[in-house]
């Protein structure tokens, strides 16, 4: 644990893979003097359960030095400088005043699933003890009619202040009837919108409660789509990927928790911290990519040599996520990692564009014009191709030449 | 008088069920409807995509069972292909989809299921030294040591709980039937279960890893292609596999020390509803067609599954064998032929006028909506059609799938190894077999597979270990994509956690032109059919008693025990003749 965590932070504030997001000193001052400010207001306010965050670190044998290890790793992951990390730390202990209420849509259940695997703080301290999770179809112990009371006092008793958590995407063909909840029949688009009136901001998980994800898929037969394209003037935070990071869950509700505002968003309002990386510039594989190694086929030499695998169709080069440093399941693997390749999991229509085990140079997607972009603000969509071909081109180049070249699109 | 009760939404699975039933005077279920009220349209989007992209897509059916969709859909075009994968890409397929069945099990049975036994309120007033020695005697039947048998550990649990509940906020456990009359455990043994429930969180995380070592993580692995396997380098590292293995064995732990006899405490205590002093297969068939409470159709299904020899698809020796018991009768079994699987749509939101296997299988929706009444309750319109699932059908009977299927299936033919669990699960909690044949049955039935999963996967890892270390490195099977892809098609037909699982696939010109999953949950959620007969669901309620008809908590419980995943069981539009808008998704952005 602890060696991951020392991991994370190393790569979280290397030179070569930090995005750069430094605004200056005055920046960070005047946001630690806001964070301090909406703590003590936090401290001040009833909290929806009266537990003592030290007892239950000592409870589950976490001794401070570690719970500040922690903190310091997650300051870092929130893309903060170091003096945050007392603050970060007294978050994570207020995180019992962020009232979370979470609904299922056109959904898997696998971001809840993700959820269930968090790791940081232990998943049921999170359902028990820090977060109050109001509302959870999955997890819930009432169902019908009581589920649904339970809903609407959570929404009552916590009005303007909890986070939404939406799961799944909403169909809106056959004006919204492909899914209905609860004994009244309300369309899901209903719900979601009786639902985001009175949160303090909504978080959309997964694929498909962002950009449409696999509902959404061509030919989208129930004119599925993304909660920013329902519900508008309310602070909306994209987590996408297929499932979400649940790292990524608990990074955007402990911003919320020290900052009182929703973290910096790219154009698709993804929070930065996580998806201001290429996965391909953070990749294990990358020495080989310049070196121009490739796996050729499933099992062949490179493979068992963990060759590059942009040639069996690693979209690594188009996506921004940060798995490649964060990874899955307490950091046990991720889908380079066992030799497949990014899906691009976490960019609008992936199905469509990227989930396939050919690379983009392959692919018969119109090349765009425009350059080699570079960081996630300047990667346009419908750019991303630029990038396909000229890797292409590159990987070919680099192939030919068999040596170690610099590539085009690494950081300093 | 009867009454009408409407349970919507049912909580603690994956997916949008209702269910309504119709409850007499002495609040007995009389009538029972299962409908799905969410639908996606996977099937469709399939269509037309390259076969070798379609086990990502499908799997993405579900993120519970997730990786068994994928790995069907995969299988189903390797059917079609004729490709016999490497040795190491079946084990490691074993291993991912092994892994998922003992988390997934035990993730149902704690945290989606538990709360319908064990009365979390009742658990605060537990004597902590008591139920220290109530853990030591179930454990004591199981054969085990107990997990925990601290008095000290379960206090601090209780102490932490009673915190928590004093605040007024229960959070999820809000709202909850506590103190309902057919919550059956004392409090010792509900202090059992809350603990158990807590520490199966944390279990499952590692569980779960396991699925990730060789799938690349949890929900949605990445590893399996059409032709094998990727993760050579985990399958080369001596470490990872030990890694996999020492999981395992943990996991393993929790299941014979406190799933087992925690299934065998709440069996026990729930025994006398379990049989309803019935006891042989006669009496059982007689009258009302029930078992125990929760018995249902009674007739079961395993397509079979876990191939443990390289001969390929549909020829290998099986883990679960394949087969079909009617009516509880374990005397007999007959083969199951996939040519006798058919879907009806008589009560399904889909057009059609007769029941068609799944290769001629069409999906052109026919919404028909609810019926809204002035108490503001929108009911099922029960005489027409009310759910978006399907009603599959084998040899035109209405069939029982899942894990209680497969042990039966697996003691019906006789296997040694399944024979050998389910009996001495039985003797050991001095059960009679007629138990299996309900609510709890199905729930022992999923404890006794787990058990048997998380034992059968040591030597799996073992051979795997033993396969590399010889060298061999196999992964992949070459094949000539242009070739097989002209005009052929294929089925996946195998076992999920929640029961059998077909993929149907229809390609031409390197393209899929045709493609239709029946999953376990479209068997088990399925309305009534085209004779008016029930699915497994609505079979299972009748009979069953209510203790307080505001608290539908004996139909969850009988609901939770097949483990519903219904996102997977709904079908998927097919447009081909129905002209729907075109719905574009905008992705352009908006600040």
């Amino acid at each position: 644990m602890s060696d991951k965590i020392e991991a994370v932070k190393k790569l979280f504030t290397s030179k070569s893979s930090r995005v750069e997001t430094n605004k200056g000193d005055t920046y960070y001052q005047d946001l630690f003097a806001k964070c301090e400010a909406r703590l003590n207001e936090m401290r001040a306010q009833t909290p929806a359960n009266r537990l003592d965050f030290s007892e239950l670190l000592e409870e589950n044998g976490i001794d401070r030095r570690e719970f500040m290890k922690w903190a310091s790793a997650t300051t870092a992951m929130l893309m903060l400088p170091p003096m945050f990390t007392p603050l970060v730390a007294d978050a994570a202990v207020m995180m019992n005043r962020a009232p979370v209420i979470w609904l299922e849509l056109q959904d898997c259940a696998g971001n809840s699933e993700a959820l269930l695997r968090a790791d940081g703080p232990k998943i049921d301290e999170i359902v028990l003890d820090i977060i109050s999770l109001e509302y959870h179809e999955t997890l819930q112990a009432a169902a019908g009619f009581q589920a649904e009371k339970q809903l609407d006092e959570a929404m009552e008793t916590f009005k303007g202040k909890y986070l939404l958590f939406v799961e799944g995407s909403i169909p809106m063909g056959m004006n919204g009837q492909y899914g209905t909840i609860g004994a009244a029949g309300e369309t899901f688009h209903d719900h979601l919108m009786r639902c985001s009136e009175n949160a303090a901001a909504i978080v959309a998980v997964g694929a498909c409660a962002t950009f449409g994800g696999i509902p959404a898929a061509s030919p989208n037969p129930t004119g599925a789509v993304g909660v920013m394209n329902v519900v508008k003037n309310k602070p909306i935070i994209n987590i996408p990927a297929c499932p979400a990071n649940p790292a990524n869950m608990v990074g955007v509700i402990l911003h919320y928790l020290l900052t009182g505002q929703i973290p910096e968003l790219d154009s698709l309002l993804r929070p930065k911290f996580a998806f201001g990386y290429r996965i391909h510039d953070n990749c294990e594989r990358r020495a080989h990519f310049d070196a121009g190694e490739y796996v050729e086929e499933w099992g062949d030499k490179g493979a068992q040599n963990n060759f590059c695998l942009y040639k069996m169709g690693c979209k690594g080069p188009m996506t921004f996520n940060n798995c490649s440093i964060v990874r899955y399941n307490e950091g046990i693997n991720w889908p380079i990692g066992v030799g497949r390749g990014c899906i691009g999991c976490s960019e609008p229509d992936f199905w469509d564009k990227y989930a396939y085990e050919r690379p983009m140079a392959d692919a018969k997607i119109k090349a765009p014009t425009g350059g080699v972009e570079k960081t996630v603000d300047e990667f346009g969509l419908g750019m991303l191709t630029a990038v396909g071909i000229g890797i292409g081109i590159h990987a070919a180049a680099s192939a030919v030449a068999g040596k170690r070249e610099k590539s085009g699109e690494s950081h300093e | 008088m009867s009454k009408h009760i409407v349970v919507d939404p049912i909580t603690r699975i994956e997916g949008h069920l209702r269910i309504e039933a119709v409850i007499d005077e002495n609040n007995t279920i009389v009538d029972a409807y299962s409908a799905s009220t969410m639908f996606r349209g996977i099937e469709t989007i399939l269509q037309g995509r390259d076969p070798r992209d379609c086990g990502l897509l499908a799997m993405r059916i579900c993120g519970v069972c997730t990786g068994t969709h994928y790995q069907r859909s995969i299988e189903a075009v390797e059917d079609a292909f004729k490709i016999t994968i490497p040795k190491n890409a079946r084990i490691v397929r074993n291993l991912i989809q092994g892994a998922l069945y003992v988390h997934d099990h035990l993730v149902h049975f704690y945290h989606l299921h538990a709360l319908d036994f064990v009365d979390v309120v009742s658990a605060l007033s537990a004597d902590p030294a008591k139920t220290a020695a109530e853990a030591r005697k179930w454990a004591a039947v199981a054969g085990e040591s107990p997990f925990i048998d601290g008095e000290g550990e379960f206090k601090a649990i209780q102490d932490r709980v009673a915190k928590f509940v004093k605040q007024g906020r229960l959070g999820i456990f809000g709202n909850g039937y506590w103190g309902n009359a057919h919550y059956k455990l004392t409090p010792e043994q509900n202090l059992i279960g809350v603990a158990h429930y807590l520490q199966a969180l944390e279990i499952q995380r590692d569980l779960a890893k396991m699925q990730a070592i060789f799938g690349g993580k949890n929900p949605h692995p990445q590893s399996i292609v059409v032709g094998g396997v990727t993760c050579v380098q985990d399958i080369q590292n001596p470490a990872r596999i030990a890694q996999f293995k020492s999981l395992l064995l943990a996991g393993r732990k929790f299941v014979k020390e406190a799933y087992l006899p925690d299934v065998y405490m709440a069996g026990t205590m729930y025994a006398g509803e379990a049989t309803d002093s019935k006891a042989t297969f006669t009496e059982l068939m007689a009258g009302k067609g029930v078992g125990g409470t929760g018995g249902g159709l009674l007739n079961y299904m395993s397509y079979g599954d876990f191939r443990l020899d390289d001969t390929g698809f549909y020829k290998s020796g099986l883990l679960f064998p394949s087969g079909i018991v009617y009516g509880g009768d374990i005397s007999k079994v007959a083969d199951v032929d996939q040519a006798k699987i058919a879907e009806d749509v008589t009560h399904s939101w889909y057009k059609g006028d007769k029941p068609l296997h799944p290769y001629e299988g069409q999906t052109i929706p026919e919404y028909t909506g609810l019926d809204k009444r002035e108490d503001g309750i929108a009911y099922l319109k029960t005489k027409e059609k009310y759910s978006w699932i399907k009603s599959p059908i084998y040899n035109d009977t209405r069939v029982e799938v899942g894990p209680l299927a497969r042990m039966v299936v697996g003691v019906a033919r006789k296997d040694k190894r399944i024979t050998k669990y389910v009996t001495e699960f039985l003797q050991r909690g001095n059960l009679p077999i007629a138990v299996l044949f309900s609510t709890v049955g199905r729930t022992a039935a999923r404890a006794i597979e787990t058990s048997l999963m998380s034992d059968v996967m040591i030597e799996w890892v073992d051979e795997l270990a033993a396969n590399a270390a010889a060298g061999d490195l196999k992964t992949w099977t070459d094949f000539n994509f242009d070739e097989v892809s002209m005009s052929t098609k294929g089925m996946g037909l195998a076992e999920a956690p929640r029961g059998s699982l077909g993929h149907w696939v229809s390609i031409a010109d390197g393209k899929v032109v045709n493609y239709q999953a029946v999953v376990p949950s479209t068997w088990n959620a399925a309305p009534r059919d085209y004779k008016g007969r029930m699915g497994a669901y609505e079979a299972s309620l009748i009979g069953t008693k209510v203790a307080n008809p505001e608290q539908p908590l004996e139909i969850i419980r009988t609901i939770h025990s097949f483990d519903p995943c219904i996102a997977c069981a709904v079908h998927v539009v097919d447009t081909k003749g129905k002209e729907l808008a075109v719905y574009k998704v905008d992705t352009s952005c908006s600040i």
